[in-house]
């Protein structure tokens, strides 16, 4: 049973998401977008956005932290155990309830404003069940988990960590994450779910953070025949080949 | 010196009845889609008016464009990079649906449908973006020939500009049209506001386009356009603007607003330019002097030393030539009538207007004085400051003396022509009066009144080598329907696109332009029924007859 729910499952899921994200760049880069709906409505967009994405790049960024450095790292460091346990908790926080509240703000939104509500697709709905569901499991293993101590005390930096390495390597140790507490499994397993449905989604717009921008020129030229006609790209079987 | 070439257009506002033909057609042609219907590539607004969206003019509030910092150079007005990115998730600058009109429709099945009844049933308004019921506060021409203005008109950015000198008095009143398409800048701040690099400027012809499969719907542009015309298609989730109507353009035809103009007052030409001048050009410390500094980036496409840097920069030579026969490059350069839309948003526009001595003529005519007697209107133009001011706050920043010299050659030319047209000696003084020789004088009144066709549509096509690798390839334009994909999945708009051909347009390009009703003689047999008007028979359309077989082996 752990072999298949630490293994293979989020095995399935990674290449589902690194497989499904070439497929839809190759074939559908027009429908690569945010598909903003602030032309809509943007007094509630306006504040629940920016507090979701930021919020959501705290947490990304906790967890990059957390999951990818080992303990050993930040003990060379001289970073004690209870002075990374306070910053990741009070980080955590901090970027976990921006996400959460934010998130509420659009889903609200989402539902009560008519036009955004019509827009919003069946893949739209179930990304939000696993999107919302991830962040709430997220919440409930900081709060439950580190500081309630809900069932005992539970080092992820020594469990949860190390098999995502171990997996990252492609040599996973699935009993370490068979030890670990039900929250933590849940979160696991939704967050590997909304991997595999990442690319199906409008998720795919995180691909696209333009830092490019901070570099390019400010005015963008292009021949009219430089890679192609018009301004899509030929389809396949269509390029030109006289170039 | 780095040239290149711009396709560029002028307009004629003495010329425009404001019967949005163009806004009509140009609709019809490329937004008349679901996620387009509040779009307008080209609109036609009263002015004064607030225009569309509303007050958009107004970049205290909308940030559009590009200003000064205190160094004295170029920044975007909205805020750099950082500010962008740092602001990437809710645009602060976004007009909202609001700001444009909420599109609608008409319950049209109720009035079949509806039982039988004491009253009449009606068609509601439903809204297109939620199918309710709605009320109709707004639309994009609402305050059309004035209508309501006496509600509206207050929020006229441009009237506000010189409020302390005009109390709006309808017996005083003055309008005309604007019609606007997107300005295709030299300097567009679109371009520079795209986080994704999606927005671009063809080297060829200066078009401004926007990648549809590189743009990812992060909104800047629509705020950093100063003119708001870049529209968010709410369906597909990318931006859309004005192409110049490439397709056509490729092969030699005008754009459909021109071409569909019922007062003919558009003209479509190239202008040679400078491109290492542009930015000095649009940094010019004086709003007043941005109009000349724009001007100075134009090239002369007579002078032996432009031909031939034209030469090196690759520029063809049927290029050069329809640039020297540009009616856009006479009307901005040699006759100086044709003046930018608001040149103080430092973006370098390429859509030019002439301003409208109508107005004038009209107070003129209504006190009972001779409208077409020189001294007259000289007088006129002097004394009717409201209008002209306002003029200036479109065309040159606030600078009356670039529109007051405008409208006193087209005053000047309708009096010179009168003189000739009723037998009456020509009197030189009356272009001397405004600084035109006579001869100059009649080539303006020629290309202004009665230019043909192929005088105020010069383009040339793209090559002829290219256009023949175009054809069946098929060009593929950024608002061309999309079909199949996975709609329900992924949104509307996923999908591969449909292609359109540019032999289409090849075909209509030479129906209009032929003089038979022939088919065209060197395309291979195969017919395009859609495009077939009726007239004649198309080659491929019926078997040969055995004798033609004879005659060509």
């Amino acid at each position: 049973m752990d072999v298949f729910l630490w293994v293979i499952v989020p095995y399935l899921c990674l290449t589902t998401f690194v497989v499904g994200h070439f497929w839809r760049y190759r074939y559908d880069k027009f429908g690569w977008t945010t598909r903003s709906s602030q032309l809509y409505e943007d007094r509630l967009l306006r504040i629940g956005s920016p507090l979701f994405h930021f919020g959501m790049l705290g947490v990304v960024g906790g967890h990059v932290i957390g999951l990818l450095i080992p303990e050993s790292w930040t003990d060379a460091v001289g970073i004690s155990t209870e002075m990374y346990h306070v910053a990741a908790v009070g980080g955590g926080l901090v970027a976990g309830v921006m996400a959460l509240v934010g998130m509420v703000i659009l889903i609200y939104r989402r539902r009560t404003v008519g036009p955004v509500f019509s827009a919003t697709t069946n893949m739209d709905k179930v990304m939000y069940a696993f999107l919302g569901a991830a962040i709430a499991l997220g919440m409930w293993n900081t709060i439950a988990g580190s500081i309630l101590s809900v069932g005992g005390h539970y080092d992820y930096r020594e469990g949860v960590s190390v098999w995502y390495r171990s997996f990252l390597a492609f040599q996973p140790q699935p009993e370490l994450m068979g030890e670990a507490p039900i929250g933590f499994q849940l979160h696991a397993l939704v967050a590997f779910a909304l991997f595999a449905l990442w690319p199906f989604t409008r998720l795919v717009h995180v691909f696209s953070a333009p830092v490019g921008y901070l570099t390019r020129p400010y005015i963008v030229y292009r021949s009219r025949d430089d890679v192609q006609l018009g301004s899509h790209s030929s389809r396949r079987g269509w390029e030109r080949i006289d170039k | 010196m780095k040239i290149m070439a711009q396709m560029a257009m002028v307009m004629n506002l003495d010329k425009c009845i404001g019967c949005h033909t163009c806004s009509v057609t140009c609709k019809q042609a490329w937004t008349n889609r679901t996620g387009t219907e509040y779009v307008w590539f080209n609109n036609v607004e009263t002015r004064p008016g607030q225009g569309y969206p509303r007050t958009y003019e107004d970049q205290e509030k909308w940030k559009g464009g590009w200003e000064l910092n205190k160094r004295g150079r170029l920044k975007l007005k909205a805020g750099g990079r950082f500010k962008k990115l740092a602001t990437i998730f809710s645009n602060p600058k976004m007009p909202s649906i609001q700001d444009y009109y909420e599109p609608w429709t008409y319950d049209y099945s109720t009035l079949t449908d509806a039982p039988a009844q004491e009253h009449t049933p009606v068609a509601r308004p439903k809204s297109l973006l939620t199918g309710k019921d709605m009320k109709i506060t707004w639309s994009s021409n609402w305050d059309d020939n004035l209508g309501g203005s006496a509600a509206t008109l207050e929020h006229d950015p441009m009237l506000k500009k010189i409020a302390d000198k005009v109390k709006f008095e309808f017996e005083q009143t003055f309008m005309f049209y604007l019609p606007r398409i997107c300005e295709h800048c030299l300097n567009p701040s679109c371009a520079a506001s795209c986080p994704s690099g999606a927005i671009y400027k063809r080297e060829e012809d200066g078009i401004v386009l926007v990648d549809q499969d590189k743009c990812r719907g992060w909104r800047m542009c629509i705020s950093g356009c100063p003119y708001k015309k870049i529209y968010f298609n709410h369906k597909t989730g990318k931006a859309e603007k004005c192409t110049f109507c490439f397709p056509r353009i490729e092969v030699g035809l005008p754009t459909v607003c021109a071409e569909t103009c019922v007062g003919r007052l558009r003209y479509i030409g190239l202008m040679l330019y400078d491109a290492d001048k542009v930015l000095e050009a649009a940094t010019t410390t004086d709003e007043h002097g941005l109009y000349e500094a724009q001007r100075e980036v134009f090239l002369d496409p007579n002078d032996p030393e432009v031909q031939r840097e034209a030469e090196k920069a690759g520029i063809p030579r049927d290029w050069v030539q329809a640039a020297q026969r540009s009616p856009i490059y006479a009307l901005i350069n040699r006759f100086k009538v044709a003046l930018p839309l608001h040149p103080e948003y430092r973006t370098m526009p390429m859509v030019w207007y002439i301003p409208p001595l109508s107005p004038v003529v009209d107070v003129v005519k209504d006190t009972g004085f001779d409208a077409e007697d020189k001294g007259n209107l000289f007088a006129a133009i002097d004394a009717l400051r409201i209008p002209i001011e306002y003029l200036a706050e479109l065309f040159t920043a606030g600078d009356v003396a670039p529109v007051d010299g405008v409208l006193k050659k087209l005053a000047a030319m309708r009096s010179y022509m009168r003189d000739i047209n009723m037998g009456r000696e020509a009197d030189a003084s009356i272009p001397e009066a405004v600084g035109m020789t006579e001869e100059e004088m009649y080539d303006m009144y020629r290309l202004l009144a009665i230019a043909k066709y192929d005088e105020r549509y010069v383009i040339p096509a793209a090559h002829a080598e290219q256009a023949h690798s175009l054809e069946e390839l098929g060009t593929e334009c950024s608002v061309s329907e999309y079909g199949g994909g996975q709609q329900d999945l992924f949104g509307e708009g996923s999908g591969s696109p449909v292609p359109i051909a540019v032999e289409n347009f090849q075909m209509l390009q030479e129906r209009q332009t032929a003089d038979s009703l022939a088919s065209p003689a060197d395309k291979s047999s195969r017919v395009n029924l859609l495009n077939w008007d009726g007239k004649g028979t198309p080659e491929g359309l019926f078997p040969r007859r055995s004798d033609d077989e004879e005659a060509t082996p």
